[in-house]
């Protein structure tokens, strides 16, 4: 309840990335039923304006489909739901690199030391921390 | 969506001893939670003012739904004081009759609803509640005025942050948005800046600048409270 929204991205814009995580991870199902926009505005504590502009934004992707008089829902569309999946982990990644870059690593030893990263939780026997 | 509830043109308020403001004009759209900010004497409890019809400009025109602002169309307008706006000796219950009987377009329903939510002990006197239970039973009276224009003065001036954040949520739940446009001032910024859809920036009785939140974030890349500094320093 009532996360902060950081730096200069439209708040809007922040809390579709939330839900496309949170679909990416499986938290929502295709088809599932996505809280409705006044809810959706208690629940992150923004104008119901924002939370309408949330939904508008997600049907423009093709993530989310709204149908009259029922509600919002998460597309079932397989499709759409691979190339987002394929989408957040292209700019994440791309995150990651550009900032070690920033710190002067090369390639080698940014693909070295995510593999060394990637190593020490297998034989850890972590898997995430959620 | 966009048409516009309340246009101020060229207007003019002078106050004694103070040099007069620069002319005022304004377009605000209807169906938004607008914000007004500034530091003190900027102004904004006078712009809420002119807009309520409590006090007329000196030049050019003030105009709710395109017409004068006055006070006898306060069938339109919900506005709540930042001081004052409950009587001390009525008990919460008789706040909610008193309104009905007053105000024709209060909705009782919304406010009992309201009321539980906000948990407030409906037998108490509004005299002996705290100062944050006083300014969310003000929230609850002015909400539940089906008017098109709701006027919230300094609606988390001198509250907590719980109080404050209750009262956010309190909005966020119940305002009948497209039809109600809340009109707030504050100096709350950061904690306010999720729930507007767009801000008024006013000092020394000038309006600095008005942007779209969406608009700062967007094409000015800062959030709110940059974009005050830079409007303000």
């Amino acid at each position: 309840m009532g996360e902060k929204f950081i730096g200069t991205a439209p708040i809007y814009y922040q809390i579709v990335e939330r839900i496309c995580s949170e679909i990416v991870r499986g938290g929502r199902k295709p088809g599932d039923k996505l809280p409705s926009v006044r809810e959706l505005a208690v629940r992150y504590e923004v104008n119901p304006n924002t939370a309408k502009r949330v939904y508008m934004e997600m049907e423009r992707m093709g993530i989310a489909e709204v149908r009259r008089g029922l509600g919002t829902f998460v597309t079932e569309d397989e499709k759409r739901l691979a190339e987002l999946r394929e989408r957040l982990q292209r700019e994440k990644v791309e995150t990651f690199i550009r900032e070690m870059e920033r710190m002067g690593f090369s390639p080698e030893e940014i693909s070295e030391g995510l593999n060394r990263a990637l190593q020490r939780r297998k034989t850890e026997g972590g898997t995430t921390n959620e | 969506m966009n048409d516009i509830i309340v246009r101020l043109e060229q207007v003019v308020k002078r106050f004694s001893g103070r040099t007069a403001p620069a002319e005022i004009g304004l377009e605000l759209p209807r169906g938004e939670v607008i914000g007004v900010i500034g530091p003190n004497g900027a102004g904004k409890t006078t712009l809420l003012k002119l807009i309520a019809g409590l006090l007329y400009p000196d030049g050019g025109k003030v105009l709710v739904r395109g017409k004068p602002a006055a006070r006898r169309r306060s069938s339109e307008v919900a506005y709540m004081p930042e001081k004052g706006g409950l009587y001390p000796f009525f008990t919460v219950t008789e706040t909610v009759r008193y309104y009905r009987t007053v105000f024709a377009d209060f909705d009782e329903n919304k406010a009992r609803e309201m009321l539980d939510y906000m948990q407030l002990d409906q037998q108490q006197t509004a005299g002996d509640l705290s100062r944050g239970e006083r300014g969310r039973l003000k929230l609850v009276m002015a909400l539940s005025r089906q008017v098109p224009l709701v006027l919230l003065d300094e609606p988390l001036a001198g509250l907590d942050p719980m109080i404050r954040k209750s009262i956010l949520k309190g909005l966020i739940t119940f305002i009948d948005l497209p039809r109600q446009t809340v009109l707030l001032s504050t100096h709350e910024v950061e904690e306010v800046e999720p729930v507007l859809d767009r801000v008024v920036a006013l000092r020394g009785g000038k309006l600095v600048r008005a942007d779209v939140l969406e608009t700062i974030r967007c094409m000015h890349g800062e959030n709110l409270v940059d974009w005050m500094e830079e409007t303000f320093l």
